[in-house]
């Protein structure tokens, strides 16, 4: 049976704490308008307590590396130490970003070649990868819309059309870029409905915005219809690349009729995700919208070499400081570079393979239901329903429960259109073994005492927590203890 | 020799598992995909052994220059910084680092007690009530602060001083472009380098959403005439934004103790490599009527069943995945591994090194710039005191900089790409990293240059 470490750690300002000697004559240089008077309460404390606290809190926590961790929609695949390793060296990490064009060709090299790969992979012309995170870049792939209709004189077009399947980053970063929704529902297949969305589609609308496959985990066959539409209608179709994990090497959402593409490299390219960040959400886009991606962008000439180009005076400018986050593009370099086109292919593969398998063998064991169609891709979605309706017990208690066998559960209550949602991806980088462990014990949690469901986890750091008194009654700070 | 698929484990049983998933081939998997698209190989090289990636990779890093190579003075917010070897040990735990967002807190509880120590920490450094797991950057957190100001009190104006970086000016342009926030420019006062406060107060009034200001600022000048600004923003009704260089934290005042309503910063200088500018700490903190209003993670204390002491993410309503298109913000993954790596590295400065640090690069800052203004050509280009960057104006700052890097030395940024009026203006930084000695290499080639 799993147990985790149990640690009752305390905070860092309750740890012992000794003032260190520290000169404190004023400094009578600075305006005394803002001469700090007091000491910032950070306890002084010594190395070896600094690293056992944090030791002590790694233990309390659970990782791709304690486990399998089939988050849906998330990617959860192992990180390759190699990738780790190299992204600290300081040849890379010690870069400042104003350095001297004639001293930085190594990264200008990566950027530029990983720009290139990753428009090998989509179908796509051009790639920049300032984003900062998958949102990130569908808030600048909304920028984008909008620069492409202002430009084109269509100042009309304030709609973004989603599926209700849709990420909530989605309609969030449409929001944030100054779009109204129009949410339409799903078929009883859980694809677009095509009827539904012809009716949508008006000279107001400035984008559709599509993940593919699906968060159902189904793909979108009649995209090239759905491409169609959205064009006729003069719109713009987006692509949300959280899913490209399914469709490498397979299709290309660039040859489906996609004009924008945002990927996540922490995801599909196995840089981690740090607890929850850094991330790096890179956007491509097809010829017609290259002028208005951000700048600097990056060029190659025959006698200098690389170098940052910002003559793009229809550039909308800039998402973030400086050129992304580089680690995270470095690291998923490096993987591509190991994986190549085949193993790229070979991912997917697999990544949808593992899905199917452990979709069939939970449906078979007749414990959980899969609304909607069969073939899933690196996804699937299962329902707890039956559970809560025959023994009460919902999604979340099964979830909590998985935690008690060393398991991290799946997405629970995503996407909103299953009832009791579990949202399984297994990823490629888990084995048989491991697939064969999830099945059982999900198959064996449906079977057990309810009791013994609804009172889990038992064997976390923490038995279940009070979220909902959290916040009722927010402790956000030491300070407010 | 397959190496890449040892990420791949079921590779070698395709074949079993397809068959005990009731299918014969792999192509059935991707029957759903229409014939016209679906593609047989990516044009990408043929994968390499991690031996030979490695080896190419060695092979790209000697194209670039790091700060071990080559003696640096760039400013522009970003320096090279001392990292203890405790704190990457610290952020190296895969427990940590391999994990996702804390969404299973049970499971997380290690990380989530971090953050809670980070958004302590924060409050304490800025003098503000709460703060958020963190944002991208310190670029995106003045967006964010930008339409949170609009947020809360429905006004469509923001002002900033005309004397940020250009790539902070552009990132805001674009955050505030979606609720139609027009943003005001402020001039800087062109002898003391400071925001030119008569001119503030004609461009501000009382349907101004919020008013920022960074300290030190972008020619890393002290604002001394804060509390005069902040009484203006006052008078008028407006938020006060702060934008803050957390190390220089230790030495001057939190923006909390001259009246600011929301305090943004960026945080890679505690701790994290300057990684070509990214992998950034966007610091996000405010007063805490301004709770329900802020972007972002937050994290909460609580309690688990059997009354002890929990941690988890907390007032989720606010967030993209419930709330969806009304969510205060998109955000999403943010810069969680980079939160860490703050509050481990804090937490080894305690505050008597904070303080120390900070004053390292006071002091640094104002003997580099003495010793430069005292070259015949070089002098420094605003009176006021200023904290380890300022602005050296020369001849030809391009010529000096090329001359400057055939001795292998990186000079200051050069800034009349993005400030016309600053021509010849080189902005340098200087930090604990920078010897007396390697502040005399650069002087003396200058003295040469």
């Amino acid at each position: 049976m799993y147990r985790s470490a149990v640690y009752d750690e305390p905070l860092l300002n309750e740890l012992e704490s000794y003032a260190k000697e520290c000169k404190s004559e004023p400094i009578t240089l600075l305006p005394a308008s803002l001469q700090r008077k007091d000491k910032p309460c950070i306890p002084d404390l010594d190395e070896t307590q600094i690293v056992r606290h944090f030791f002590r809190l790694s233990q309390m926590n659970y990782g791709v590396d304690s486990g399998i961790y089939p988050l849906g929609s998330c990617t959860m695949k192992y990180n390759p130490k190699i990738c780790e390793e190299i992204s600290r060296w300081d040849n890379f990490a010690g870069i400042h970003p104003y350095q001297d064009v004639s001293t930085i060709q190594g990264n200008l090299q990566i950027m530029y070649e990983l720009e290139k790969m990753l428009c090998e992979i989509t179908g796509m012309d051009y790639f920049t990868l300032q984003p900062a995170a998958g949102a990130h870049g569908e808030f600048l792939g909304m920028l984008l819309t909008r620069a492409y209709h202002e430009f084109n004189k269509d100042y009309q077009r304030d709609e973004v059309i989603l599926p209700d399947t849709s990420h909530g980053t989605n309609p969030a970063s449409a929001a944030m870029a100054g779009y109204k929704l129009t949410e339409i529902p799903s078929t009883r297949e859980g694809t677009v409905d095509l009827e539904m969305l012809e009716k949508a589609l008006s000279e107001k609308t400035a984008c559709f915005m599509l993940t593919n496959p699906n968060t159902l985990g189904i793909f979108e066959s009649e995209i090239l219809e759905i491409s169609k539409l959205v064009h006729k209608a003069g719109a713009l179709l987006y692509y949300d690349g959280a899913n490209m994990n399914a469709i490498m090497g397979k299709a290309r959402p660039g040859d489906m009729g996609f004009d924008i593409v945002h990927l996540n490299l922490h995801k599909t390219f196995a840089t981690p995700h740090g607890g929850g960040g850094p991330g790096s959400g890179p956007v491509g886009v097809k010829s017609k919208l290259e002028k208005f991606l951000p700048i600097p962008r990056i060029s190659k000439d025959k006698k200098d070499g690389y170098f940052f180009d910002y003559d793009y005076p229809n550039s909308i400018g800039k998402i973030k400081g400086f050129y992304g986050n580089f680690s995270a593009i470095l690291k998923a370099y490096v993987y591509i570079v190991m994986m190549g086109g085949d193993g790229l292919k070979e991912t997917s593969e697999v990544a949808v393979l593992n899905s199917n398998y452990m979709k069939n063998k939970l449906v078979k064991s007749g414990k959980y239901e899969l609304p909607y169609k069969e073939l899933r891709k690196h996804e699937f979605v299962l329902s707890c329903e039956k559970l809560k309706q025959e023994k009460n017990i919902r999604a979340l208690d099964v979830a909590k429960r998985l935690l008690d066998y060393g398991l991290h559960p799946p997405t629970i209550y995503f996407p909103l259109i299953v009832k009791e949602a579990l949202m399984i991806e297994p990823t490629e980088s888990e084995s048989k073994y491991e697939l064969d462990k999830y099945i059982n014990a999900l198959i064996k949690i449906a079977d057990e005492n309810p009791e013994i469901i609804k009172n889990a986890p038992n064997n976390t750091s923490v038995k279940r927590v009070d979220d909902v008194g959290a916040t009722k009654n927010p402790v956000l700070t030491w300070k407010m203890i | 020799m397959g190496v890449p698929m040892k990420f791949i484990p079921n590779s070698t049983i395709k074949n079993d598992m397809l068959k005990e998933t009731g299918l014969n081939d792999m192509d059935e998997l991707f029957s759903d995909i229409p014939k016209q698209i679906r593609v047989k190989n990516l044009n990408i090289p043929k994968g390499l052994s991690q031996q030979d990636t490695e080896k190419k990779l060695r092979e790209m890093a000697k194209k670039n220059e790091s700060f071990c190579d080559m003696l640096s003075f760039l400013g522009g917010g970003i320096k090279p910084h001392y990292i203890p070897s405790a704190v990457k040990s610290i952020i190296s735990r895969a427990e940590f680092y391999t994990a996702y967002t804390p969404y299973q807190p049970e499971a997380s509880q290690g990380f989530l007690q971090a953050m809670f120590e980070y958004q302590s920490m924060i409050v304490e450094l800025t003098g503000m009530d709460i703060a958020n797991a963190s944002l991208y950057d310190g670029a995106t957190a003045l967006g964010e602060a930008a339409l949170m100001c609009s947020r809360i009190n429905q006004k469509k104006t923001f002002v900033i001083p005309q004397n940020i970086s250009w790539e902070k000016k552009s990132v805001l342009k674009n955050y505030a472009k979606g609720p139609g926030i027009k943003i005001k420019e402020v001039p800087y006062d062109d002898k003391t380098g400071k925001t030119d406060l008569e001119k503030l107060e004609k461009n501000i009034d009382k349907d101004t959403a919020g008013i920022y200001i960074e300290n030190p600022n972008f020619f890393g000048v002290f604002e001394d005439n804060i509390n005069k600004i902040s009484k203006v923003v006052k008078d008028v009704g407006s938020l006060f934004v702060v934008g803050i260089d957390p190390i220089s934290l230790g030495i001057t005042k939190s923006p909390g103790n001259y009246g600011a309503d929301i305090v943004i910063g960026e945080g890679r200088a505690l701790g994290n490599p300057m990684d070509f500018g990214g992998s950034s700490l966007g610091i996000f903190a405010c007063k805490k009527d301004f709770l329900r209003q802020t972007p972002g993670r937050i994290i909460g204390m609580t309690k688990d069943t059997d009354g002890k002491r929990a941690f988890c993410m907390t007032l989720q309503t606010r967030e993209q995945h419930i709330r969806r298109a009304k969510a205060t913000s998109n955000i999403c993954t943010n810069e969680g591994l980079c939160s860490l790596t703050a509050v481990a590295f804090l937490s080894w400065l305690g505050s008597s090194g904070l303080q120390e640090l900070s004053r390292i690069n006071f002091d640094k800052g104002q003997k580099l710039a003495s010793t430069i203004g005292s070259i015949r050509g070089f002098e420094k280009r605003f009176t006021s005191v200023h904290f380890n960057e300022f602005v050296i104006k020369c001849h030809d700052a391009n010529k000096v900089n090329k001359e400057l890097l055939e001795r292998g030395i990186q000079g200051g940024l050069i800034l009349n790409k993005w400030h016309p009026e600053l021509k010849d203006c080189m902005l340098f930084g200087v930090s604990e990293m920078h010897t007396d000695k390697d502040m005399e290499k650069l002087a003396s080639a200058l003295r040469e240059a």
